[in-house]
């Protein structure tokens, strides 16, 4: 089975660095009060990555802008989410 | 920079294109803003083009609209871990131009729909993000982008921007769409030989094939699978609801490669090579889950507004429709020298009631709900009727009649007599 690393390698990005159109808005609550996490599971790119602690990781690079992490936390809105900056973000080939 | 246009459209997918088109056609002042690199660098779709909407837009797009292959077959294949069961149906009909449906490559198809639009007069700024309406009370009066000094007015917009509709969720139009109303779908495209395509799907050249899948490929969820066939690739995906992502925590990738190695699929792309892995929100709720579309100097489109038929897989078409009548709409007001009002803006939406998009929609308005509530459908009559079928048709010395019975008799353990009769019943429903 292909990784989802895998996957993303074949994907054209222009990352915006030091600039991610999506964060977490407070991190303490999906450590202590988020028992789901779902974001960790779902998220088609594997943005978010849970640690041993509980703390919730969430890298933007591979981000394919799907819209999925911010309507699954439906609970808490707990992720802020934006677009990229005009011209940045995922790029599809073909789409 | 304080310019005006008539109308400003955000995005240029396919309701985004097809308003730019219409509005420019009607000699109107338009821009477009779109935030990909290119228009449709941003956009995913299966992709199926059902010629009858974008004929109605651009009547001889055949010409020169890059299409892929026409499709002269359908199957529907319901699945389950090891087998298919299913139907095909192809004919000579669909090989008598004008062909009715293709299937396209969406970063492709998007540019050049884009440069019918502005051919027609349309100004198209890409690589620049909308990020919220201007608003004067409750009437949009422009745009503000994340150019330098963004701030666009015009006297309507249409939101194009597609399921995930920021700017109208920002601006108090409507609330933040539901996990139960989205499907997320997940896709690959394989690239193969020209001639190895047509060989495993017995098709010659130009000719496509469409198989559309349901059963246990979506791991017990609300959601289907499907594989397309173009020129040189593949591209196969499945999708399911979002709610049922979240509380059944899979992850969409591992479905798919589950997807890609079951033995009815594995074959057909074997030896491809993957060239991107892309993932879509696709609106699903359906006829009850539509927004409010039109307001003081605003309309929405597309699946900004979740035109989507779920049960046929039509959205494309449907984008098209309403971005064609929400430009329609302004050129006609436009004529009359009547302003962008609510009041005369409602002339939008008697164009959807009097068209096939709002009528397919409330046909199937109860659908959703009655599969949501009903995962047997996706579930155990997958399996009931792979194994009808086994039985059936393997040899082995059973006479037929006890094997008729021991069928009837996995149907009622399974789902009981009354159970049987209540799923034909709701099944009815949701499709009446």
């Amino acid at each position: 089975m292909l990784k989802v690393e895998e996957k993303l390698f074949q994907d054209r990005y222009r990352v915006d660095a030091g600039h991610p159109h999506i964060s977490i808005r407070d991190a303490d609550l999906c450590t202590h009060r988020c028992s789901e996490r779902q974001c960790t599971v779902c998220c088609p790119a594997g943005c978010y990555t849970e640690e041993g602690n509980g703390k919730v990781v969430l890298i933007t690079d591979g981000c394919l802008e799907c819209g999925t992490c911010r309507i699954i936390c439906d609970e808490h809105r707990n992720v802020e989410w934006e677009w990229p900056r005009g011209g940045f973000g995922i790029l599809f080939k073909f789409g | 920079m304080a310019e005006k246009f008539d109308v400003i459209v955000v995005g240029a997918g396919m309701a985004g294109n097809a308003a730019a088109y219409t509005l420019a056609k009607g000699g109107l002042n338009v821009l477009q803003i779109e935030r990909g690199e290119t228009p449709g660098s941003k956009n995913v779709q299966g992709a199926i083009l059902y010629a009858d909407a974008i004929e109605k837009i651009i009547p001889d797009f055949r010409d020169e609209a890059p299409l892929e292959r026409h499709l002269i077959e359908q199957r529907v294949w319901v699945l389950d871990d090891s087998s298919y069961i299913g139907t095909h149906y192809r004919s000579e009909a669909f090989n008598q131009e004008p062909y009715n449906r293709y299937t396209i490559i969406r970063a492709h198809f998007d540019q050049w729909f884009n440069k019918k639009a502005r051919e027609a007069g349309a100004l198209t700024i890409c690589e620049t993000t909308v990020s919220e309406l201007l608003l004067d009370g409750k009437k949009v009066i422009g745009v503000r982008t994340d150019r330098k000094g963004g701030e666009i007015y015009a006297d309507a917009v249409i939101l194009a921007d597609g399921v995930n509709s920021r700017l109208a969720v920002k601006a108090g139009f409507h609330a933040e769409i539901q996990p139960r109303d989205v499907a997320l779908a997940v896709k690959e495209i394989h690239f193969l030989p020209q001639e190895t395509i047509e060989a495993r799907f017995n098709i010659g050249e130009e000719e496509g094939v469409v198989i559309e899948m349901a059963g246990k490929i979506s791991a017990g969820m609300m959601g289907t699978g499907f594989l397309y066939t173009n020129k040189e690739s593949i591209t196969l995906g499945v999708g399911c609801m979002l709610s049922d992502f979240k509380q059944q925590k899979v992850t969409p990738y591992a479905l798919l490669d589950r997807m890609k190695s079951h033995p009815s699929i594995a074959p057909l792309i074997a030896g491809s090579e993957m060239k991107e892995y892309a993932a879509h929100l696709i609106p699903e709720g359906g006829y009850n889950a539509i927004p409010q579309v039109w307001g003081d100097g605003w309309l929405i489109a597309g699946d900004a507004g979740q035109f989507v038929n779920g049960i046929h897989r039509e959205g494309s078409n449907l984008a098209m429709t309403t971005g064609m009548l929400a430009a329609q709409t302004l050129v006609e007001l436009k004529q009359a020298g009547k302003p962008f009002t609510a009041g005369n803006l409602a002339k939008y939406k008697r164009k959807l009631d009097d068209s096939f998009v709002m009528k397919d929609l409330k046909k199937y308005r109860r659908m959703p709900d009655i599969f949501h509530k009903n995962k047997q459908f996706f579930t155990t009559y997958p399996e009931l009727l792979s194994k009808a079928a086994q039985t059936l048709i393997r040899v082995d010395g059973v006479d037929k009649k006890t094997k008729e019975k021991s069928i009837k008799q996995s149907f009622v353990a399974a789902r009981s007599r009354l159970g049987l009769i209540g799923d034909a019943f709701r099944f009815w429903r949701a499709v009446e």
